[in-house]
C-alpha cells in the first residue's frame, strides 16, 4: 500500500440552479477513487456551498494512482426521486507522484457535465503521501518525468538519450458497446472519457516502465494519440524519446535556455565548435550503438524524389492469412524487408527521438525527410489484452522508417512522429522523421559502467551482425573523422550519404559556409531550426495542399484504391512545396509535417513547413516555366507573362524575407564550384524563350526549377502557385518553435484554435475544383487570422499547426492552433538593417568573421581541389537525370496516367551565390539579440489575476521557465440534443474549446502553475446531425504545465554559463 | 461551397470594441459588417468581406456568451471560462450598462414592468433606437432596480459595487432606480426640454438631502452605520420630513411674514437685476408655488408632480419675464436666506432642508 492519496473537497461557486421552485440547489458531492467514494453533507440551498469537509483518504496503489484519475461529482440532493447530477471533474494526480514536480493540487474547477458543458466551479484540495517502494518488480513507474515539449525542458539538462519508447493499449469504445443502446447519453460519455483517462494513465505507467528499465527518468516529446476505431475499438498510443535528465539549480540555468528566442543568434555568433567540445555530453567513448551504414543500395528504389523518401505504402489486410503480417507487399520492400528480417532482434531497437531541438553537437548530419504510410483494413481487436495486430502494424512502418533512414546514410531518424487517418473501416496509418546522424556520445554515457553497456548489448546486437557493409570499428572511426572535420554550425547540412552512390537524384555543392563538406541544393527536414543554423532573411510558413476524389468502395477494394492513390498524392504534394519554396527563394524547410486524411470519396493531403534560406547551402535557381508548343505565338506570349509574374514574385519574396545573399567573390576565396555553372545566369524571360529547346534536352545542367506546361492541369497548378495570397505587412508566420530573422520578442502572446468545417454544395468535382476548394479554405482561414490578429503587428504566428479531416462525405474541416507572438518593430528594423548592410561595415560582424575564420582555418588546410570539384559535380546532373526518369517510369506504370508528364529537376548554381563563407550573415544577430533584451526588461509585469498563459512553443518570450509541474492530458466529450438553441454547430464548438480552454487553465492553475507549454490540440473530433438538432464533439489536448518568472524579475542573475559549465552542477539540487 | 462551421477561440478572448459597440447597439451582423465595410477596416488590412462576416460573427458569439455573466458582473472577474484582462473586464461591464440619454428620457419615472416593456417598440421608433439595444437598458434598469430594492445601505455605493460601474454611471442609475421607485411624473409636454442629465442631478439632490439616508449623513451626528441598517434609505422620501414641510404653510398664510419676506428680498435685490420689477409683482406668486409644493408632498401624488409643479409653478413664469440664470440664483439666494431674517419663522433648519434642494434643482432645469 504505498500510496494514500487525500482530497477536500473546500466549497463550490456559480452552481446551476437545480430546483426551479426554490431557485436554488441542494448540493453535495461524491469524491470517488478506484472502487471507494466518500460522500459530503448536503449544503442545503445555496448556489455557492461551503462544504468544508474533512479529508476523504484514499489509500491505494501506486499503480493505481498512476492510472485512475480522482473523480469528483456534484449532485443536487433529491428527498424523492434520484438525486441530479450537476456535473463532474477528474483530476489526474500523476503530476503529485513526482517529486520534482507540483506538490499539492488546490484551486477552483469548472465542473463539467457532457451535455451542459461547465456549470459553476468546484474548490477542491488534493495531496499524495507516497511511500519508498523498494520492490523491483513494481508494476508502477512513479518518478518518471513526462513532457509534451519535444526539446530538453529549459531547467534540464540531458545526462543522458536513452531513445524511442512506445506502448499502445487497446480498448473496446463504451459507445458501440451493446449497453450503448439502453444508456443515457451522458452515461455513455462519462464512460468514454472515464475509459481514456483510465488508458492513459495505464499507457503513461507502462512507458514508465519502460524508461526505468532503459536507465532513464524521464520521457521528453511524449506524444499521445487516440484511434477511435469506432465498431473495431479504442486504441491509446504513445510514443516519446526516454532520457536521463538532470535539474539545473536555479542559479546556474544557461541563458541559451532562457532566452530561447535569441539562442539561435548566440550559438551562431560565439564560436559554437567549443561548445560542442566544452559539452558536458561528450563523455568520448566508443559506440556500440548503430553505426551509420552509408550506403544501401538496394534500398535506393526506395527513395524517389529529392531528400524525401516516399514508401510505396504496403497494403496488408488483417484477418486474412496467418500471423498478422501475411498479405500484398510492393515490391521493392520485399528485399528489404527480407534483408532486414534476418535479425528480429535487431528490429527492436529504433533509433528514433521524437525530439525536434537538440542540445549543441548532438546532431551531426541530416539526411533528408523519410516517411511511410500504410492502409489497413479494422477489424475487431478480441483480446485488449494483446493488442499485438496494432503493435505489428507499427511495427512494420517503424522498420520502413529505418530503412528509409539506412538508405540516406543516416542511423537515426529525429523529429519522428506517428498519425492515422480512420475513414469507416480503412486506416491510414503515417509515419515520418528526418534522417539524422547524431552524435553517438549523447548516446552512450552510459557505456562508462560496465552494468549499463551490458545492458544496453543486450538489447541490442552490434550491428556487424545484421551484415551492414562495414564492419564496426570502421564506422565508428568515420564518425570521429565525420566530427573533427564539420565546423559545427553548418555540419548538419552536410550529407550524410555517398556523394558517387547517392540514395536519390541530387545536385550537391560544397558547403557554402566551410567549402569542405557537400551540401544538397534543398533540405527538408521535420525538426525545428537546428539553433547553430546560419540563416539569411526571415522564413516563412509554406503549405502544400491536395484533394484527390476517389469512388466510394468498401473493404479491400477501398484500402487498395487509396493505397494507390498515396504515392501520387506524396509526390504531388511534395512538387508544390518545392515550387512554392523556390518561389520564396528560398533553399530548405523545416518542421515538415504531412498528412493526409481519408473520407469516403476523397483524400486530402496538406503538408505543412517552414521555408527558410540556409547559407551552408547553395542559392536556389529560379522557376523557369517552359511550354510544349513554342511555335504558336499567343502561347508564347502566355507563358512570357506568366514567367514574368514569377519572376516578380520571386524578387517580392526576396524583399520581403529580406534574403539578400551577398554578391559572387567566389574567386578570392578559391570556390571549388566551376566557372562553367557559375557563369551562366538565369535571369530573364527573353533569354528563357530562347533556350527552350536547350532546357527540355539538358534540363540536368540549368539551374532554374522547370515547369513545363503540357496541358491545363499545369496551367493551373502555376496559378494556384500564384495565387498564395501574401502575407498583410507586419505579419510572418512559421509552423516551427522559432521564427529565423526574428529575435525581440515582446511579452504579446495570443494562444488560438479556429476551426473551420465547409460542406461541399457540389458532388460532381473534380479534382482541380476541389483543390481549388481546398486551397482557398486554407487560404481564407489564413487570411482570416490575419485580420483577427491585426492588432498585434508587427508579430508572428508561430507553430501553425493545421489538422484536415473528412469528417462525413461533402464536409471538409479545418483546424488550427497556434500563437502569435508579436516583437519590436523598432529594434528588428535596426537589426534587419543591420543585416543588409555590407560586412566591413559594421564593427561588431567584423569581428565575429574574423573569430570565425580562425576556428576554422585548421580544417581549410587542406582545400578541396578545384578539379576535384569540377569531376564530381560534373557527374551529379546525369545521374540525377537518371534517376528522374526511372521514378518517373515507376509512376507511369504504377498509374495509368500521369498529371504532368515530366518535371524536371534541375538548377546550377547561381552566380548570386555568395562566397564570403559564414561571416556577414549572422554577425549582426548580436545587436538584435541585445537589443531584445532590453525590450523585454522593460514590460510590466502581469496583473494580479491569476492569469494562466498557453503556448504550443515549449518558451515563452522574456521569461524563463523555473519549474515544470507535470504533463497535462485532457481528454473531452460534448454533446447537444438542442443545437439550434444553443447557436448552432458555431456556437456549440465555440463554446466547447472556450471550456477546454477554461480547464486546462484551471487545473494549471490549481498545480500552482501559470503557464502551459507545448500545448497542442491533438483531436478534435466533430460530429453533427442539425436533423435532430444534436451534436457531438471530442477533444484531447496535451501540453506541459509550468512555472515561469518574468526575465526581468531575475535580472540580478548574471548572465549564463555555457552548458559545459553546468556539467559540474551535476545532480538536481533543487529547493 | 458553403462555410457550414467557422468559430476563433483566443485563450486571452479577443474583443474589438467596435463590434462590442456594435452588438450593444442592436445591429445585426449584416448591418454591423455593413458599417465595418465603410469604416475602412478592410483597406487597412487587405481582408474581404466574407473575413469580416466570420469575424464579427466570432464576436458576437462571444458577447453572447459574456452577456450571462454580464448580468452579474461580480461573475465575470472570478469566472473560468473567459480569460480577459481586468482593463477589459471594465470596459464591458461599462458599456454595456451605458444606456442612450433619449432612451432612457423615455422609460424615465415609468414603472419598470412587463407593460412598460412591451411598450418598447413604440420607444425604439420614437427614437431611433433598436429595439434589441432599448431591450437590454430596460432589462439593466430593471435588474439594478431588483438587485438594489433587497440591499440595505447607500444606494450608489450598492450599485457601484454589485455591478462594478464607475462611479457617474451608477450615480446615473441610482437617478434610474430613485425615479422608477418614486414614479415622478417626466413624461408631459411641458418637461420635455429637460434631459436625463437634468432629472438626473435632481435624483442626486433628493437622495442626497431629502430621503431616510440623508439624515444620517447631512443632518443628524448619529453614526451612519445606524442608517446603514435601513432598506430603502436612499429610494424613499423621509416621510417625516414630508410631514414637517407642511409647517412652511406659515410663510404664505401668515401675510405679515409673506410681506415681510418679500421686502427683505426686495431690499436685498435691488438695483442687482434687471428684472427686479417683474420680480417685485411676482414675489408673491412665486413665493406661494414653492411653498405649496413643499406643503402637498406628503401627497404620493404630488410627489409624482414635483417637477411638473416646480416648472409650471415657478420656472415658466419667470422665464416668461426673461430672468436670466444670474437673475434666478440671486433670487434664490435671497429667498432662502431671507427667512432666517424672519423673527417669527421657527422652521429654519427645515427651511434649509427643502430650499438647499428647490435651489440647486432650479438652477439645474432652468435653460431652454
Amino acid at each position: 500500500m504505498p500510496g494514500k492519496l487525500k482530497a477536500k473537497i473546500v466549497a463550490g461557486r456559480h452552481l446551476p440552479v437545480m430546483d426551479r421552485a426554490s431557485d436554488l440547489t441542494d448540493a453535495f458531492v461524491e469524491v470517488k477513487f478506484g472502487n471507494t467514494t466518500f460522500k459530503t453533507d448536503v449544503f442545503p440551498k445555496s448556489l455557492n456551498p461551503q462544504w468544508n469537509s474533512e479529508w476523504f483518504k484514499f489509500e491505494v496503489d501506486d499503480e493505481d494512482l498512476q492510472d485512475e484519475p480522482l473523480q469528483i461529482t456534484v449532485l443536487d440532493h433529491d428527498t424523492y426521486s434520484a438525486n441530479d447530477a450537476i456535473g463532474k471533474v477528474y483530476i489526474d494526480i500523476d503530476p503529485l507522484l513526482c517529486s520534482e514536480a507540483a506538490t499539492r493540487i488546490c484551486g477552483w474547477f469548472p465542473i463539467y457535465d457532457t451535455i451542459h458543458g461547465i456549470r459553476g466551479e468546484i474548490n477542491v484540495l488534493v495531496k499524495v503521501d507516497l511511500f519508498n517502494d523498494l520492490n523491483s518488480f513494481r508494476q508502477s513507474s512513479c518518478g518518471v518525468k513526462f513532457f509534451c515539449t519535444t526539446s530538453i525542458p529549459r531547467c534540464y539538462r540531458a545526462a543522458l538519450v536513452h531513445g524511442f519508447v512506445e506502448e499502445l493499449v487497446v480498448n473496446e469504445d463504451p459507445e458501440y458497446q451493446w449497453i450503448d443502446r439502453i444508456r443515457t447519453p451522458r452515461a455513455s460519455n462519462e464512460a468514454r472519457q472515464r475509459l481514456i483517462s483510465l488508458m492513459s494513465g495505464e499507457l503513461q505507467r507502462k512507458i514508465g516502465l519502460k524508461v526505468l528499465e532503459m536507465g532513464g527518468n524521464a520521457v521528453v516529446g511524449y506524444l499521445q494519440c487516440f484511434d477511435l476505431e469506432g465498431e473495431s475499438g479504442l486504441v491509446v498510443r504513445a510514443i516519446g524519446t526516454a532520457c536521463t535528465l538532470d535539474k539545473l539549480t536555479p542559479g546556474t540555468a544557461p541563458n541559451t535556455n532562457t532566452h530561447s528566442n535569441t539562442a539561435p543568434a548566440s550559438n551562431a555568433c560565439n564560436s559554437p565548435s567549443k561548445d560542442s567540445k566544452e559539452s558536458p555530453l561528450a563523455h568520448g567513448c566508443r559506440s556500440t550503438h548503430n553505426s551509420p551504414v552509408r550506403s544501401a543500395c538496394s534500398s535506393q528504389r526506395l527513395s524517389h524524389s529529392q531528400n524525401f523518401s516516399v514508401s510505396v505504402p504496403t497494403l496488408v489486410f488483417t484477418g486474412m492469412g496467418s500471423g498478422g503480417s501475411a498479405g500484398k507487399e510492393a515490391g521493392p520492400l520485399k528485399t528489404l524487408l527480407r534483408q532486414h528480417t534476418q535479425s528480429a532482434l535487431e528490429q527492436r531497437e529504433f533509433p528514433f527521438f521524437t525530439l525536434t531541438c537538440f542540445p549543441p553537437g548532438f546532431l551531426v548530419h541530416v539526411g533528408g525527410v523519410v516517411s511511410a504510410r500504410s492502409v489497413k483494413l479494422l477489424d475487431r481487436i478480441h483480446n485488449p489484452d494483446e493488442p499485438e495486430t496494432r503493435d505489428a502494424w507499427w511495427e512494420e512502418i517503424r522498420q520502413e522508417i529505418k530503412s528509409h533512414a539506412k538508405a540516406l546514410g543516416c542511423h537515426a531518424v529525429v523529429g519522428y512522429s506517428e498519425s492515422t487517418s480512420i475513414c469507416e473501416e480503412v486506416c491510414i496509418l503515417s509515419a515520418s522523421g528526418t534522417a539524422a546522424m547524431l552524435n553517438p556520445r549523447f548516446m552512450r554515457e552510459g557505456c562508462l559502467d560496465a552494468g549499463g553497456s551490458d545492458h544496453r548489448l543486450s538489447r541490442q546486437p552490434p550491428l556487424n551482425v545484421v551484415g551492414s557493409e562495414r564492419i564496426e570499428g570502421d564506422a565508428s572511426s568515420a564518425w570521429f573523422g565525420f566530427e573533427d572535420a564539420s565546423p559545427p554550425s553548418c555540419g548538419f547540412c552536410h550529407i550524410p550519404y555517398d556523394e558517387f552512390n547517392m540514395p536519390f537524384p541530387a545536385q550537391l555543392t560544397y558547403c557554402y559556409r566551410c567549402r569542405r563538406q557537400k551540401v544538397p541544393d534543398v533540405l527538408f527536414t521535420t525538426i525545428d531550426l537546428p539553433a547553430e543554423a546560419a540563416v539569411t532573411g526571415k522564413g516563412c510558413l509554406i503549405q502544400a495542399r491536395l484533394c484527390r476524389t476517389k469512388k466510394k468502395a468498401q473493404g479491400e477494394v477501398n484500402a487498395t484504391a487509396i493505397s494507390n492513390l498515396l504515392p501520387f498524392m506524396e509526390y504531388e504534394l511534395h512538387t508544390q512545396l518545392m515550387n512554392k519554396l523556390k518561389l520564396r527563394s528560398m533553399n530548405a524547410l523545416f518542421g515538415l509535417r504531412i498528412q493526409i486524411s481519408v473520407g469516403e470519396n476523397m483524400l486530402l493531403g496538406l503538408a505543412s513547413a517552414t521555408g527558410v534560406y540556409l547559407s551552408a547551402l547553395p542559392a536556389p535557381g529560379g522557376i523557369q516555366v517552359a511550354g510544349k508548343t513554342p511555335s504558336d505565338l499567343n502561347y508564347d506570349q502566355h507563358i512570357a507573362t506568366m514567367q514574368k509574374r514569377i519572376n516578380d514574385t520571386i524578387t517580392k519574396n526576396k524583399e520581403l524575407y529580406n534574403i539578400h545573399p551577398p554578391e559572387s567573390t567566389e574567386e578570392l576565396v578559391g570556390s571549388p564550384i566551376p566557372d562553367r555553372q557559375r557563369s551562366r545566369l538565369f535571369r530573364s524571360t527573353s533569354e528563357s524563350s530562347d533556350e527552350l529547346l536547350e532546357l527540355d534536352l539538358s534540363h540536368g545542367k540549368k539551374d532554374a526549377f522547370v515547369l513545363e506546361i503540357d496541358d491545363t492541369d499545369a496551367v493551373e497548378d502555376i496559378q494556384s502557385l500564384l495565387t498564395d495570397a501574401p502575407m498583410p505587412a507586419g505579419f510572418y508566420s512559421c509552423n516551427t518553435e522559432v521564427m529565423p530573422g526574428i529575435y525581440n520578442w515582446t511579452s504579446g502572446l495570443q494562444m488560438f484554435t479556429s476551426v473551420r468545417v465547409y460542406r461541399l454544395s457540389n458532388a460532381n468535382l473534380t479534382n482541380q475544383g476541389l483543390n481549388k476548394i481546398f486551397t482557398e479554405l486554407c487560404e481564407n482561414l489564413l487570411k482570416s487570422l490575419y485580420f483577427k490578429l491585426r492588432s498585434m503587428i508587427p508579430c508572428c504566428l508561430c507553430h501553425v499547426n493545421f489538422t484536415v479531416a473528412v469528417p462525413e462525405e461533402e464536409l471538409i474541416q479545418v483546424a488550427v492552433t497556434a500563437v502569435a507572438m508579436s516583437f519590436d518593430k523598432d529594434t528588428q528594423q535596426a537589426a534587419d538593417k543591420a543585416l543588409n548592410k555590407g560586412s566591413g561595415e559594421n564593427e561588431d560582424q567584423l569581428q565575429f568573421s574574423m573569430e570565425l575564420c580562425a576556428d576554422s582555418t585548421p580544417s581549410n588546410n587542406q582545400p578541396t581541389s578545384k578539379p576535384s570539384g569540377v569531376s564530381e559535380s560534373a557527374l551529379v546532373p546525369s545521374s540525377s537525370r537518371d534517376r528522374c526518369s526511372t521514378w518517373l517510369e515507376l509512376l507511369r506504370l504504377k498509374a495509368h496516367t500521369i498529371r504532368r508528364g515530366s518535371v524536371k529537376t534541375s538548377r546550377r548554381t547561381q552566380s548570386l551565390a555568395h562566397s564570403v563563407s559564414s561571416a556577414e550573415r549572422c554577425s549582426p544577430l548580436p545587436e538584435g539579440r541585445s537589443r531584445s533584451l532590453r525590450s523585454t526588461r522593460s514590460m510590466p509585469c502581469g496583473a494580479p489575476v491569476a492569469v494562466v498563459k498557453m503556448t504550443p512553443l515549449s518558451f515563452l518570450p522574456g521569461t524563463r521557465i523555473v519549474k515544470y509541474l507535470g504533463i497535462i492530458n485532457m481528454f473531452f466529450i460534448r454533446e447537444t440534443t438542442s443545437l439550434r438553441e444553443e447557436g448552432g454547430v458555431s456556437g456549440f464548438l465555440h463554446c466547447f474549446i472556450a471550456e477546454v480552454f477554461a480547464m486546462v487553465r484551471a487545473h494549471v492553475a490549481a498545480l500552482g502553475g501559470n503557464a502551459v507549454v507545448s500545448y497542442s490540440m491533438k483531436e478534435c473530433v466533430f460530429m453533427e446531425n442539425p436533423n435532430k438538432n444534436q451534436a457531438q464533439c471530442l477533444i484531447n489536448v496535451s501540453g506541459d504545465a509550468v512555472i515561469f518568472v518574468r526575465e526581468s524579475e531575475q535580472e540580478a542573475t548574471p548572465p549564463l554559463m555555457s552548458s559545459g559549465q553546468i556539467s559540474s552542477t551535476g545532480a538536481d539540487g533543487t529547493t | 461551397m458553403s462555410v457550414e462551421l467557422d468559430v476563433f477561440v483566443g485563450n486571452t478572448t479577443i474583443m474589438d470594441e467596435e463590434v462590442y459597440q456594435f452588438w450593444l447597439d442592436g445591429y445585426t451582423v449584416n448591418d454591423a459588417v455593413k458599417v465595418r465595410m465603410e469604416g475602412g477596416v478592410l483597406e487597412e488590412c487587405e481582408a474581404s468581406a466574407e473575413v469580416l462576416h466570420s469575424d464579427t460573427m466570432d464576436q458576437y458569439r462571444t458577447f453572447q456568451m459574456c452577456e450571462r455573466l454580464l448580468h452579474s458582473p461580480a461573475k465575470l472577474a472570478n469566472q473560468l471560462l473567459f480569460q480577459i484582462p481586468p482593463h477589459r473586464q471594465a470596459m464591458l461591464i461599462e458599456r454595456y450598462y451605458a444606456f442612450d440619454g433619449v432612451f432612457v428620457r423615455e422609460v424615465l419615472g415609468k414603472k419598470l414592468s412587463k407593460g412598460t416593456k412591451k411598450d418598447l417598440d413604440d420607444v425604439s421608433a420614437k427614437t431611433g433606437v433598436t429595439l434589441k439595444s432599448c431591450r437590454r437598458q430596460f432589462d439593466n434598469f430593471k435588474r439594478v432596480f431588483k438587485v438594489v430594492e433587497e440591499l440595505k445601505g447607500p444606494l450608489v455605493e450598492n450599485i457601484r459595487q454589485h455591478f462594478l460601474l464607475s462611479d457617474q454611471l451608477a450615480r446615473n442609475y441610482a437617478a434610474i432606480v430613485f425615479f422608477a421607485n418614486n414614479r415622478f411624473e417626466t413624461g408631459k409636454k411641458k418637461l420635455h426640454y429637460l434631459t436625463f442629465q437634468d432629472f438626473a442631478f435632481c435624483a442626486g439632490q433628493l437622495i442626497s438631502y431629502w430621503t431616510v439616508g440623508a439624515v444620517g449623513d447631512n443632518l443628524s451626528p448619529q453614526s451612519p452605520d445606524v442608517y446603514n441598517m435601513v432598506e430603502d434609505m436612499d429610494v424613499d422620501l423621509e416621510k417625516q420630513f414630508l410631514q414637517d414641510l407642511k409647517e412652511l404653510k406659515i410663510l404664505i398664510t401668515d401675510k405679515d411674514l409673506l410681506d415681510q419676506h418679500k421686502s427683505l428680498v426686495c431690499t436685498a435685490l435691488r438695483g442687482k437685476t434687471k428684472v427686479f420689477n417683474e420680480m417685485e409683482t411676482n414675489f408673491k406668486n412665486l413665493s406661494r408655488g414653492l411653498v405649496n409644493i413643499a406643503v402637498k408632498l406628503t401627497n404620493t401624488k404630488d410627489v409624482r408632480d414635483f417637477f411638473i409643479d416646480l416648472v409650471e409653478k415657478f420656472i415658466e413664469p419667470c422665464r416668461s419675464d426673461k430672468w436670466t440664470a444670474g437673475d434666478m440664483r440671486l433670487f434664490l439666494t435671497h429667498y432662502t436666506n431671507s427667512a432666517h431674517i424672519l423673527d417669527t419663522f421657527k422652521h429654519q433648519v427645515l427651511w434649509d432642508r427643502y430650499m438647499g434642494v428647490i435651489k440647486s434643482c432650479i438652477l439645474k432645469m432652468y435653460h431652454d
